[in-house]
């Protein structure tokens, strides 16, 4: 038989004829996890050549003995490893020394640590980060299918400079969406892998925003064979995300505040576009959006509740963003025009005070959201008035 | 007290780390430390004997070119676990026509480089004991490392899979590596022969009171590294690392007895086979 029996005195492990380039080393470090000395035998031809081998290469005691080899355990590298935490939550402030390692796993004590700075509970974790990563891998859409495109040729059945609106619409979109994808990735990259659902979702936003990506750029190809335009004050808004170097500044004025408005600005797109197809599309996107302002507003709730000097912190973010900011022009005059003609949908006056409404109510929609959210992180309704009253007007 | 010299021969690129960290590891415990890397061991051999390296990281033909010259007094004074008593085998092919050693005389025998003690020298000292002398087909990867390079083994045993030649020759740790990389199938190969046990590699230093006699008189820099080397344990995380890749658990005393049969081999063909 082969396998691993047992003896009062030592066990023994009967390879029968499987040899060391068989696997028969696996029936001897279970025997061995199991007892510092353990007597083998086999009748594997290379076993006499082999298994010393293999003993001095493992650091074991080999002698043979009674037709077989009595096998002493050598030095163990599991000596001094730790449990990178527990499989089911992650600890407080992880170790660099865990490294990469999967959460729960038993760590060998001296790995390389790794620069992962963004180590701490209180800061980064939100007990809701399991589940917004879940509905968020449910909730995938494939743009080739989920998106009613028009077939080739077909006609626009709006006005040629409502198309054109709607191409410096995606251009602006896809500019925000891009520091959309890029802000949360930077972090995610020094995010330590103990806070393994914040990563996760972390990642899926990012490739939500790729997404994004990809099918405002398909709507703007439609029909034009080039983008609209790109301001450098819209950049310089979204420069200061970028530049951010504080994870919980950033997610507040990415997710919270920029991304919030975006909510805003694609169901009013999803409500007044002129084609099914972008309205299907802002629909969709705008879905994605409100899984990552939940999860901005859910770990940005428990930082505050556990630090309550973070909400002094990020009203003074808004403070130095506005002041940044306030030399430049703020949201792009064609921006805000072909949102107007976009919602109108032709050049007739009153279609284009219905526009007009439209874009005012949507400012209107915007810094109710934000003064909402604020609140719930604990802004008295006043302070967040004037908090959200200097956003960037740029709305991202 | 100036740097205590260590050389060793960059056989691999990992020889750089390896004793960069052993470097950090002996500074850490206050023994100034530095080393020097050479191309090969004759190299290295010569500048032993010159005095300008303190203790050199020997194979064990150096360690003989060393011991053997005249007027000049030789130490092993530590080696690594892993290089007591190993062994060396001449493969040959399970379904070939050779069955037992004797069969091999006038064959094609496939060694490694010329000067590597277990895959060329030792092997082929065993097999005229054993009364078998053939053709040596060499596979000289990296002449003047003293086979340290795996290269040479392991085209010895393709020369043996391809029918190129008739035995191939390999330390015994290699045959099952090379087995369980898949160069060959189970039971693809058969051992004619297993060498006598030897030693390999190990730390010579020249011309001091003995260190493995006490260490009484010997320069204290010698013998705090040894001391140090000695007190490397695989437990240590710290330590750990370099051990393994030095392939080691533990540094064991310096030890002579482990290179009879390599004496024998240079006695036979000289430093070169």
């Amino acid at each position: 038989m082969t396998g691993a029996g047992v003896t009062a005195a030592r066990p023994v492990v009967e390879l029968g004829d499987l040899a060391l380039d068989e696997g028969a080393h696996l029936l001897i470090k279970r025997a061995l996890a199991a007892a510092d000395e353990i007597w083998v035998r086999g009748t594997a031809a290379s076993l006499a050549i082999d298994l010393p081998a293999w003993c001095r290469a493992q650091g074991h005691r080999l002698a043979e003995r009674g037709g077989g080899f009595v096998i002493g355990r050598g030095p163990d590298r599991w000596t001094g490893a730790e449990r990178a935490g527990t499989i089911a939550a992650p600890v407080e402030r992880p170790p660099a020394r865990w490294g990469l390692a999967a959460r729960g796993a038993l760590v060998e004590a001296g790995a390389r640590e790794l620069d992962l700075p963004l180590a701490e509970r209180a800061v980064v974790w939100a007990d809701e980060a399991a589940r917004l990563y879940a509905q968020a891998a449910a909730a995938q859409w494939d743009p080739a299918t989920a998106i009613p495109w028009p077939s080739p040729g077909e006609p626009a059945g709006h006005p040629e400079e409502v198309e054109d609106a709607v191409v410096q619409v995606m251009t602006y979109l896809i500019e925000n969406e891009t520091a959309a994808l890029l802000v949360p990735t930077r972090f995610l990259g020094k995010l330590h892998p103990q806070f393994r659902e914040v990563m996760q979702l972390l990642a899926i936003q990012a490739a939500d925003e790729a997404r994004h990506i990809e099918v405002f750029t398909r709507r703007a190809q439609l029909r034009r064979g080039v983008l609209g335009l790109s301001t450098a004050g819209g950049q310089a808004s979204l420069a200061t995300l970028f530049d951010e170097p504080d994870f919980a500044i950033a997610s507040f004025l990415l997710s919270v505040l920029g991304e919030g408005s975006f909510l805003a600005l694609l169901w009013f797109l999803r409500d007044h576009a002129p084609d099914r197809c972008t309205r299907e599309l802002a629909r969709l996107a705008a879905q994605d959006e409100a899984r990552h302002v939940a999860f901005g507003l859910a770990h940005l709730s428990r930082h505050a509740a556990l630090d309550p000097r973070l909400r002094d912190r990020l009203a003074a973010a808004i403070e130095r963003r506005h002041a940044a900011l306030a030399h430049t022009a703020g949201l792009n005059a064609e921006v805000f025009d072909a949102l107007i003609l976009l919602a109108a949908g032709s050049w007739e006056p009153a279609a284009l005070r219905r526009g007009h409404a439209a874009v005012v109510a949507l400012h209107r929609e915007m810094d109710d959201g934000r003064r909402q959210r604020l609140a719930r992180l604990g802004f008295a309704p006043e302070v967040a008035a004037a908090l959200s009253a200097l956003h960037t007007r740029n709305f991202m | 007290m100036r740097d205590l010299i260590l050389g060793a021969v960059a056989y691999d690129a990992k020889v750089v780390p390896i004793w960069e960290g052993f470097r950090a590891y002996f500074a850490a415990h206050g023994l100034a430390f530095d080393f020097v890397l050479y191309s090969n061991y004759e190299r290295q051999v010569e500048a032993h004997l010159r005095g300008e390296i303190d203790v050199a990281w020997n194979s064990p033909l150096a360690w003989i070119a060393t011991a053997r010259t005249p007027e000049r007094r030789a130490e092993a004074i530590a080696m690594r676990d892993t290089d007591r008593d190993l062994t060396s085998v001449v493969l040959v092919r399970a379904e070939g026509p050779i069955h037992q050693v004797t069969d091999l005389r006038g064959k094609r025998i496939g060694v490694g480089a010329t000067d590597s003690p277990q895959a060329t020298l030792i092997p082929l000292c065993a097999l005229a004991e054993a009364g078998v002398e053939g053709e040596v087909v060499r596979h000289d990867v990296l002449v003047g490392k003293h086979g340290d390079h795996i290269g040479g083994e392991r085209d010895a045993v393709k020369a043996l899979l391809a029918g190129a030649v008739d035995a191939a020759c390999v330390i015994d740790g290699n045959r099952l590596a090379f087995a369980r990389d898949g160069l060959f199938g189970p039971g693809a190969l058969r051992a004619v022969l297993q060498t006598e046990r030897y030693d390999h590699c190990n730390f010579t230093v020249l011309d001091g009171p003995e260190l493995t006699g006490g260490a009484a008189g010997a320069p204290p820099a010698i013998a705090r590294f040894r001391e140090l080397l000695l007190a490397m344990s695989y437990d240590d995380p710290g330590v750990r690392p370099l051990l393994d890749l030095e392939g080691l658990k533990a540094w064991c005393p310096g030890r002579t007895t482990g290179y009879a049969v390599l004496e024998r081999a240079v006695d036979r063909f000289g430093m070169r086979a």
